[in-house]
């Protein structure tokens, strides 16, 4: 980036928030026509019953839970990544932390409302929480749905505060240059009266290097958890002990993918270019690649322990998979996370920022694809051949998928109308010229040091 | 804003910063009567030392430990409040359980890093005695509050002498 002064970055990064194009207001409408629509499907499927959707014995588990999964991962993209390299003090991750972290709050947000979806009868959803009935009969604790009521809102909690934290300074930074008085006042209570003292300054910084020594266990745990909603049940192909860290490789790998999508597309339509730049696509690209390769790894080891294992239910589903009915799906999985990604992320020349984004929108496809795989075929194909069913999604299980990649979407472009998508404190902090120490300390130091 | 009386210079870069304090310093002004205010953290350099939060990471733990008790409690007390065997398992799961802890564990060293971080830097403080808005566009404030009356000329000489771009002053200083 050539050098910018700190007042041409402000204007750079607070611009968003005060000019609004016209394609700005095309996509939010559009978007929010397929949240409305998900919106009336969902108010349809509370009316009519849980009947309209297409689960039904002995798949119970459809689209819902495999939407509940895959954004539930795919909201590793932010806080996990972010975290991590706020620890490495990867230097490159300035521009791109909060992109990702939003991406966390918001699929961990949607993610959250498939169980309730899911329940046909929203209104009992309170019956998750741990809260006893009337007879004194408390959740148990001992199901593994009740440990996601916990671990989701652990997580959630944490991710929200690991993207608040931050974003303090910068709304402090907005209502400097707010210029109505109606902006002023809001993010003149969103700052909560910052002034950058050094004490809050070094606060900040050491609130946040906890966060991000606590959100790392959380995340992983999260998912694990998730996973361990099908891998604590005997069901052909998910009674695995590899299941929770296949899940959480998936979950990254997704969230990444989600992380350079989002990013290319905020420098194309933000006008970013100066601040996201190709080293982070390439960086990141890389992280992909390493991702993709241990998801092959994975998808490997499970497939072949199953297969020497050679037990006829498991082999049921496996060949369902692999040949069957769900190959078609299969074979596209493999394609969009392992065969079209891995060349693209692997060739230099390909990593481009396109090619990055290429790759990263198949995984994403091939990801949602992956948590289908994982859920329905099995519940298909469960121990007693009688009781063999097959799946099919109805349009109104269709219509709140599509609404929730709107709802993505919609949020993801409401939020960089209100909060700088770049965090500008951090980025001039990268910055920094050295200090010029005293010589005759300098020179006291060395002696000591000698 | 509250008015206080204050005389503060605004630095362009963390050296002339460095600079002003320096002045301040020499003038013999009590530290805690300096002020600094800045942008971004300048940690590696001296004006912007602040008090070590050396207690934070012990709060935390302790909200930490308070939130597994809390979890290890709820675990214990729906598990036994209506013992129903499931799966084979004791009525008191130690699996479950432990994930439960855990889980709370880490909530309530999130919420205390959280509170303890609001509190350390003593927010929210909506109306802050002192603030100047340029701070925003990169400017360093460093500035002395409640300055006796007879050495305003005088910091006011050092904080220019030193690089300041502009000194400002607030309060009753800023009438005269």
């Amino acid at each position: 980036m050539v050098a910018k002064t700190p007042e041409q970055i402000n204007e750079d990064l607070l611009r968003p928030l005060s000019v609004t194009s016209g394609r700005y207001w095309v996509g939010l409408a559009f978007f929010s026509g397929i949240v409305v629509a998900a919106l009336c499907a969902f108010l349809f499927q509370v009316y009519s019953g849980i009947g309209v959707a297409g689960i039904r014995r002995p798949v119970f588990w459809g689209f819902y839970i495999t939407n509940f999964v895959f954004w539930i991962g795919l909201s590793h993209a932010g806080t996990l990544i972010s975290a991590i390299l706020r620890l490495a003090n990867a230097t490159w991750r300035r521009p791109v932390t909060r992109c990702a972290e939003v991406i966390t709050v918001f699929a961990l947000s949607i993610g959250a409302t498939f169980p309730v979806i899911h329940l046909g009868r929203p209104w009992l959803a309170f019956w998750l929480f741990p809260y006893p009935t009337e007879r004194g009969l408390w959740p148990n604790i001992r199901s593994p749905l009740l440990w996601d009521f916990f671990a989701i809102n652990t997580y959630l909690l944490g991710s929200v505060t690991f993207l608040l934290l931050p974003m303090v300074p910068d709304f402090a930074l907005v209502r400097d240059h707010a210029k109505t008085a109606v902006r002023k006042r809001i993010y003149t209570i969103l700052a909560l009266g910052w002034t950058g003292t050094p004490r809050q300054w070094h606060r900040l910084e050491k609130a946040m290097q906890i966060m991000a020594i606590a959100i790392i266990p959380v995340a992983v745990s999260v998912h694990s958890i998730v996973s361990w909603d099908f891998a604590m049940a005997p069901v052909p192909m998910w009674h695995s002990t590899i299941f929770a860290p296949y899940f959480v490789a998936g979950a990254i790998f997704s969230g990444i993918a989600a992380l350079i999508l989002a990013m290319a597309l905020l420098r194309k339509l933000l006008h970013l270019e100066e601040y996201l730049l190709p080293i982070h696509f390439q960086n990141l690209g890389k992280l992909l690649l390493v991702m993709s390769l241990l998801w092959v790894y994975f998808v490997f080891a499970e497939r072949l322990t199953t297969w020497y294992g050679n037990g006829s239910s498991e082999m049921a589903v496996f060949w369902l998979t692999q040949t069957g009915s769900y190959s078609p799906l299969f074979w596209t999985m493999v394609t969009c996370n392992f065969l079209i990604p891995f060349p693209i992320l692997a060739i230099k020349k390909l990593r481009t920022i396109t090619g990055t984004a290429i790759a990263s929108f198949t995984v994403v496809i091939g990801m949602w694809l992956e948590r289908f795989l994982i859920i329905v075929p099995s519940l298909s194909h469960k121990y007693l051949p009688y009781s063999w069913g097959t799946y099919r999604p109805t349009w109104v299980e269709i219509t709140i998928t599509a609404g929730t990649f709107a709802a993505m979407a919609l949020l993801y472009m409401l939020f960089s109308k209100t909060v700088p998508i770049i965090s500008i404190w951090e980025l001039k902090w990268g910055r920094h010229e050295e200090p010029v120490r005293d010589p005759v300390l300098a020179q006291r130091d060395e002696e000591a040091m000698a | 804003m509250a008015a206080v009386n204050s005389v503060y210079g605004l630095f362009h870069g963390p050296h002339a910063a460095e600079r002003g304090m320096n002045a301040l310093r020499a003038a013999g002004i009590a530290p805690d009567q300096i002020i600094v205010m800045s942008p971004e953290p300048f940690e590696e350099y001296g004006f912007a030392q602040a008090e070590r939060a050396k207690l934070m990471p012990w709060l935390v733990a302790l909200g930490g430990v308070i939130g597994g008790t809390t979890g290890y409690l709820i675990a214990w007390y729906t598990q036994t409040a209506y013992p129903i065997v499931t799966g084979g398992m004791p009525i008191m799961a130690p699996w479950p359980t432990g994930i439960v802890t855990y889980e709370l564990t880490m909530m309530g060293a999130i919420v205390t890093t959280l509170i303890t971080l609001l509190i350390g830097s003593r927010l929210p403080n909506w109306k802050p005695k002192l603030y100047d808005p340029e701070i925003s566009d990169g400017k360093i404030l460093i500035g002395v509050v409640d300055p006796p009356d007879n050495a305003r000329a005088d910091i006011e000489n050092r904080l220019r002498r030193a690089g300041a771009e502009q000194v400002k002053a607030t309060g009753r200083f800023s009438a005269s």
